[in-house]
């Protein structure tokens, strides 16, 4: 007792610390990374919508009278209303693509032995260390006119022309979906926590093959990584800029490609700042359908 | 019997892990190639593209803004994010959640939609192209990360040790500097390896803030497949990969870095 009656004033006040509102050794701690949040997120945000309903002149010298003018252009337009559209389907054709070659990799980890389970978790995470420009130069290299395909190809004698890989919709899908396997990888293993493989046995003992414990036991188990990871990677599709750059050789049009060309070479900044918005609202979609989805789950 | 893994299944595992692993095997044998353009397989062998990367001056130069950019970034994300982290992990205030979302919450904008609205700030701002505008840039793109990990880190050293040494009579200060500090030395050293790699890396950012004059090796590297296809690229990646895994290894060999993440 007598030791508690004798606390130092520290340890009084740090009792009472939570009662305080801003105490100013909170304040000082916060404040630096609260400069640079500012000046790099919560600014250029603002400025970014502020700038979507600005008009600009030609060439790009903005002004200061508001419009709808660079949205209403967006839809009215058809080149644009064709980038949201490709974008949409090319996101969702690489999510369920991704999904499916990610899926086999996360139930093998699943299964497969600890010491065998950390090594492939390793090789499957790997990737993402390496950046994604040289990432899509190798699928350059393996898909372009004279790469590993198209040249196995034509010695083999099965082609006589090398077939188009690359620079068109075919390639950016292709290198997206491999880009994107590792992150879908990582939410269904994070989500096949469930998957007990009694409930596989219990099955099987009532009679049901490989297929229907497939489709009845394990799919359902794991849809909330499934979910999660078909989140993720759509929301990475529609927002990746690299690989379609590189791969699509300009001729494949995203609404990614279109804010970077938007800016930096037509400099017209009001539209693609009217881009991005949409770019956003599509985020906020997605996150909304994904929410609805996993609150039937549980 | 049920949940073994029959062999169709491990070829098709396989083949995805061929599928994924590809464009980066395929790079190493590419580097030496002797050719003068893109062929695979290559059709005479050499170390020629890694003696004319090492003579690309704006490859060099690239290299050590980079280098010099990442290390600044570093010391700069480490400096903001522990002291944020610290006041978030270990102190209760009004709108802790709040503080803790925005600061995050650079992680959940696709980065070219935030480099673009940099642009529009910096432009205003006279940070185009200048090393501190990159600096900034990229501290948004490593903070969320540095808080996230530390935060992590904090709550699973019980409070009871910094506690004692305050009974002790230690200024808040010294607890902070004897105590908290060294226990969270392997969250600390994650987010600093994370941050380094993280701006190292950095290109969407980059490409809209850079210019002619100042150009990052990512964005530089990224400049140089658009406009010519030609085996260097593939020596570059070479030597970053190469360089990537090294410093991975020192890391899992002081501290291990299953650890340091935090399994």
């Amino acid at each position: 007792m007598s030791a508690i009656t004798h606390m130092p004033a520290d340890i009084a006040a740090a009792a009472t610390a939570p009662k305080r509102r801003f105490p100013l050794t909170i304040v000082l701690l916060l404040v630096p990374m609260a400069v640079v949040n500012l000046a790099a997120f919560v600014l250029p945000v603002l400025r970014l919508g502020q700038i979507s309903f600005l008009e600009s002149r030609s060439g790009g010298v903005l002004t200061d009278v508001y419009t709808f003018k660079n949205y209403l252009d967006f839809f009215t337009d058809s080149f644009n209303f064709g980038l949201v559209i490709n974008s949409l389907w090319i996101s969702f054709a690489v999510t369920i693509a991704t999904l499916v070659c990610a899926y086999p990799i996360a139930l093998f980890l699943h299964r497969v032995s600890p010491v065998w389970r950390n090594v492939l978790f390793v090789i499957t995470v790997s990737p993402l260390l390496v950046s994604s420009v040289v990432r899509t130069y190798g699928w350059m290299v393996l898909l372009g006119d004279q790469g590993l395909i198209n040249g196995s190809l034509l010695s083999m004698g099965l082609i006589a022309e090398p077939i188009r890989l690359i620079n068109n919709t075919l390639g950016v899908f292709i290198g997206l979906v491999e880009i994107l396997i590792p992150y879908m990888a990582l939410a269904l293993i994070a989500g096949f926590g469930k998957l007990d493989q009694s409930l596989e046995e219990a099955a099987a003992s009532l009679g049901a093959n490989a297929f229907t414990r497939f489709r009845r036991i394990i799919f359902p188990l794991t849809l909330p990584g499934v979910a999660l990871g078909c989140l993720l990677c759509f929301v990475l599709a529609i927002s990746s800029f690299i690989t379609p750059k590189l791969l699509g050789g300009g001729r494949v049009f995203l609404l990614a490609t279109e804010i970077f060309d938007q800016a930096i070479i037509q400099l017209e900044w009001p539209r693609a700042a009217a881009t991005s918005v949409i770019v956003l609202i599509i985020f906020g979609f997605a996150l909304a359908v994904y929410s609805r989805v996993v609150r039937r789950f549980d | 019997m049920i949940g073994r893994i029959g062999l169709p299944f491990r070829i098709l595992v396989i083949f995805l892990y061929l599928f994924l692993l590809a464009p980066i095997l395929v790079v190493l044998p590419l580097s030496f190639s002797n050719d003068s353009y893109l062929t695979f397989p290559p059709e005479s062998w050499g170390v020629r593209w890694y003696v004319a990367m090492f003579q690309h001056a704006g490859l060099i130069n690239a290299f050590w803004l980079s280098l010099g950019i990442a290390s600044v970034v570093t010391a700069l994300s480490l400096a903001i994010g522990i002291p944020a982290a610290y006041a978030i992990g270990r102190h209760e205030f009004r709108g802790k959640e709040f503080v803790l979302s925005l600061f995050t919450a650079p992680l959940l904008l696709p980065s070219i939609v935030l480099g673009l609205a940099i642009l529009l700030v910096f432009v205003q701002a006279r940070l185009l192209g200048t090393v501190t505008g990159l600096i900034i840039a990229h501290l948004i793109v490593t903070t969320p990360y540095v808080i996230r990990i530390v935060i992590t880190s904090l709550s699973t050293l019980p409070p009871s040790v910094e506690e004692a040494a305050t009974m002790l009579g230690a200024s808040p200060l010294t607890v902070f500097r004897r105590i908290t500090l060294p226990l969270m030395a392997p969250g600390i050293v994650a987010s600093a390896a994370l941050s380094f790699l993280l701006s190292f890396d950095e290109v969407v950012i980059s490409l809209f803030i850079t210019g002619p004059r100042l150009t990052t090796l990512p964005v530089e590297i990224f400049n140089y497949v658009e406009s010519q296809t030609d085996p260097m690229t593939a020596a570059i990646s070479v030597v970053l990969v190469t360089a990537t895994l090294l410093i991975i290894m020192l890391i899992e060999r002081t501290l291990g870095l299953s650890r340091t993440i935090g399994k």
